[in-house]
């Protein structure tokens, strides 16, 4: 019965291009809805800040704000420097040497996003009276994290170092974030 | 729970969920194998629509709630957020907004398929009067979000619906103040509406869900009233309604899909993109739509309800009580007419003298006055939705549909006629002979449920019904969605305000219709008008620079434009606010600090925000060009006022703004040659734009989605005629 198969596959086909397009419409319109959650275009447009860092003296730091997110700004004393440059990597857990994390030529400079990569508390070493943890760089709280003077991570939970976002100097005395 | 009956599944993971919570063999008794009379015609659909409409309010206005801010001073700009800035914000707003007319307008064709086949009578009186519950929700839920963009239909609406409590005797006030958690409506009416807003929607899934409980106890009604008796008589729901109103569905997704992307603001009201001001009242304040049959009648009791109108009222009660009583006895005609008539000119003694103020007829005791017209508004209204939740009551005839009660057929129609008629009043302005007209159509109103549909029940002799159901299926969609688009269509040309000022003539522009898109040159010329002309005045700060890039600029020139202008921020290191060059990311700088500055600079005049104003306009840009070019000299015997010019579009002709444009006065970019009529055209493109950048973006995206779902419709025709195929030989 030829006829009866073609009458068949002829409805079988008929079902799923309608199952398709139902699956589709929905689909687009769920889409629609779901993008809705994504970041804004004016909270995209916001999305670079410009930071003057020429008060900032040797062993200090500060902290400024970029998309909501606290980005440390630190200013390495030559100890601190060599501390960063002299370690040997390979034993970290994200090895990774001090000059990829740097501006060149600008060593005294780190720049990092001030979240642990643990579970995203804000870790402690800013203030000349915090902790800075055993490596002389930071220190986090929530579940002990420690971080070396080039933000790398050295000891505790954190998967990776602290992200360096990107940013560049729009001269000596100012960088632009983002 | 007896799971005897149960039938195992094959599928051994539905079968292990089925075994302990029997959802599946639920479903498959609800909505598989449900016996469903074989005759729905198209009328039918409409409930399946309700509930997607419904399904669809609730997923997009979640999603809107997301990115709304319940505050007085950000919800109009959190809305115009979401219009302009979230990823496809404009089209979950304009799908909620439309959504919400078109879900009211399904439901209203659901209630009169329920009152024109008899869906509320016995065995369904509480199925229906859930049904009239939803109504009423939904009303209040409509009404709560349309305060929601904070705007002056917004803050205008929910002052004078929130007042109706006012009318309360004694606790009136309190009342109010109650509602809105102060002493007029502020902040926290708009936090609390907002609540309420988003609690409503799940009240109403609640109650929807016992209006099918109900319905899956009575099983449904049908065209012809009679109920199914064997099986040959109905279907199985799946997949023979699953089908059918799955194509209904999509048809009316085309509708939908045409006005959201083609013409979404055309059944709301300019007046709606301005922001709230608690200082002045819209010229011309008109509720929805859907809400116009309910505001008509609370306009028409103008009326105290003197003695003699009180009297005659009571004496027409008590003709019409005795159709109520003894219902298999034959009425005693004489005396009823009797009584009625002495009580109808009673009545309308007491009107008279009411309505002419003793100019016509003095008589005595008129001032006092037992209900006050106010009150007498707000019960009428309410009595109104109340009558229609009696209907069950009312209509004891013992033939349910109308196709064989011609004499209830002609009333119902009249009373959809009525209605109609009642919609179109409430949006006329309250001035004769409008007023009257909505009098006359609010007495048939309740004359319909409480003497028509009684009287009717005892007198009108049915004609032979069917034997049983077995019959072919009536269509009737294409008719139902014309008479439903002409009618809404009809409403809503009505209800915009005429006013003093001519019609602006309409122009051609670039941008309009189904295709229009906008013309770059044109925006850019319309823009450097605004930039070397407007701005000196005229601030446009729902606009951030970058959005000039949709114009055709490059990074660069926006970036250089944006430049030109000085933004104050800080505070810095040492806590001091600092002006810095404007940024793309920056709103565009308005030219005055504040409004206060503004009126200061312009002889006490504010020279309005222009970023909404084409939307905030009736006529949109034909008005912005024809108010530009409008400047004329003062007719004779027009009294100036110091300051003002004349202008013959502008609404009461005085503008304090001096025709702001000269030939020459630029000189355009492209070399185009500045006329006062090249600049007026290309400054309304360019407003006519900035009041929604996303207008291009959604028409093509409807064009998409429009033939998607055409596609779509035929499909599911084509399955639907499959799966019909055997029934209807």
């Amino acid at each position: 019965m030829a006829t009866k198969k073609t009458q068949q596959s002829k409805r079988d086909f008929l079902y799923l291009t309608a199952a398709t397009t139902g699956a589709v419409g929905a689909a687009s319109f769920g889409w629609a809805l779901v993008d809705s959650m994504n970041p804004a275009a004016d909270t995209l447009a916001l999305s670079s800040t410009e930071v003057n860092i020429a008060p900032i003296e040797p062993g200090q730091a500060i902290t400024v704000m970029w998309r909501g997110k606290p980005v440390f700004i630190r200013r390495r004393t030559p100890e601190e420097i060599a501390e960063a440059k002299g370690v040997d990597i390979s034993t970290m857990r994200d090895p990774q040497s001090d000059a990829d994390r740097i501006v060149d030529g600008k060593d005294e400079w780190l720049v990092v996003v001030g979240i642990c990569t643990h579970l995203g508390c804000v870790p402690l070493g800013q203030k000349p009276a915090e902790v800075k943890g055993e490596y002389g760089g930071w220190f986090c709280p929530c579940h002990g994290s420690h971080y070396d003077s080039s933000g790398r991570i050295r000891k505790g939970p954190a998967p990776t170092n602290l992200k360096v976002p990107e940013y560049r100097f729009v001269n000596d005395t100012t960088i632009k974030i983002g | 729970m007896a799971n005897k009956d149960r039938k195992p599944f094959d599928n051994t993971v539905v079968e292990w969920v089925d075994s302990r919570l029997p959802i599946f063999t639920m479903l498959q008794k609800e909505y598989g194998v449900f016996p469903t009379p074989r005759n729905f015609n198209y009328f039918w659909n409409f409930g399946a629509l309700a509930m997607v409409f419904l399904m669809l309010m609730i997923a997009t206005g979640i999603f809107l709630a997301m990115n709304y801010t319940p505050h007085a001073d950000h919800a109009f700009q959190s809305v115009e957020r979401i219009m302009r800035d979230v990823n496809f914000g404009w089209l979950l707003r304009y799908m909620h907004m439309n959504g919400a007319h078109f879900f009211f307008a399904v439901v209203y064709i659901h209630i009169f398929r329920a009152m024109y086949y008899g869906s509320y009578k016995k065995p369904r009186e509480l199925l229906y009067l859930l049904g009239v519950l939803i109504f009423v929700l939904m009303m209040a839920t409509a009404f709560m979000g349309y305060t929601l963009p904070w705007s002056q239909m917004s803050g205008w609406g929910a002052t004078v619906i929130t007042s109706l409590f006012s009318a309360v005797p004694i606790i009136g006030e309190s009342l109010v103040q109650l509602l809105w958690g102060g002493f007029s409506v502020d902040n926290p009416t708009l936090n609390r509406f907002f609540a309420l807003h988003y609690l409503l929607p799940f009240l109403i899934c609640a109650v929807v869900f016992l209006h099918i409980w109900a319905l899956h106890v009575t099983g449904s009604n049908n065209p012809l009233g009679v109920e199914p008796k064997t099986k040959r008589d109905t279907l199985p729901f799946h997949p023979y309604y699953t089908m059918k109103d799955t194509f209904g569905i999509s048809v009316v997704l085309v509708l939908f899909a045409l006005i959201v992307f083609f013409a979404p603001n055309s059944l709301g009201h300019s007046d709606h993109y301005i922001p709230f001001n608690s200082l002045v009242t819209p010229a011309h304040i008109v509720p929805e739509w859907y809400f116009l049959l309910f505001y008509a009648i609370l306009r028409a009791i103008t009326f105290d309800f003197n003695l003699y109108i009180f009297a005659g009222l009571g004496l027409m009660g008590l003709a019409v009580a005795p159709l109520y009583m003894n219902k298999d006895k034959a009425l005693n005609v004489p005396p009823i007419l009797a009584v009625g008539a002495l009580g109808g000119i009673l009545f309308v003694l007491g009107f008279i003298a009411q309505e002419a103020g003793g100019n016509l007829i003095d008589l005595p005791l008129t001032g006092f006055k037992i209900i006050s017209a106010k009150l007498g508004g707000v019960l009428a209204m309410f009595g109104a939705i109340a009558a229609l939740a009696l209907l069950p009551w009312l209509d004891w005839h013992k033939v349910k549909s109308a196709k064989f009660r011609p004499m209830y057929k002609f009333f119902l129609i009249l009373f959809v006629i009525n209605g109609v008629i009642l919609g179109i009043m409430g949006a006329k302005v309250a001035e004769q002979p409008w007023v009257i007209i909505s009098q006359l159509a609010t007495g048939y109103y309740f004359a319909f449920f409480f003497v028509i549909v009684p009287l009717l029940s005892r007198i009108e002799v049915a004609k032979p019904l069917p034997r049983s159901i077995y019959e072919e299926v009536v269509k009737k969609v294409a008719v139902v969605l014309l008479v439903g688009t002409l009618a809404i269509g009809g409403l809503t040309s009505t209800a915009q305000a005429a006013g003093d000022a001519p019609t602006p003539p309409a122009r051609e522009w670039a941008q309009d219709g189904m295709f229009g898109v906008f013309d770059k040159a044109e925006q850019q010329r319309g823009f450097q008008v605004y930039k070397e002309v407007c701005a000196a005045c005229h601030g446009m700060g729902r606009l951030s620079y970058r959005n000039l890039a949709d114009l055709g600029y490059s990074e660069a020139q926006v970036k250089a434009v944006a430049a030109e202008y000085n933004v104050t921020d800080g505070p810095n290191d040492e806590g001091d606010m600092f002006d810095r060059p404007a940024r793309p990311s920056d709103r565009i700088v308005s030219p005055f600090a504040n409004e206060k500055a503004a009126r200061y600079a312009n002889n006490g005049a504010y020279p309005l925000d222009l970023s909404l104003i084409v939307k905030a306009r009736h006529g949109g840009e034909d008005y912005i060009h024809a108010l530009l070019t409008g400047y004329e000299d003062a007719p004779e015997g027009v009294e100036m006022n110091e300051g003002m010019n004349y202008n013959k579009y502008f609404a009461g002709h005085q503008i304090a703004m001096a025709a702001p444009l000269m030939d020459d006065q630029i000189s355009y970019a492209d070399g185009t040659t500045a006329t006062v009529e090249q600049m007026a055209h290309d400054v309304s493109v360019f407003l006519a734009w900035a009041s929604e950048p996303s207008q291009d973006q959604r028409k093509r995206m409807g064009w998409k989605v429009v033939i998607f779902l055409i596609f779509m419709s035929f499909v599911f025709y084509g399955v639907k005629k499959k799966v019909w195929k055997d029934v209807e030989k």
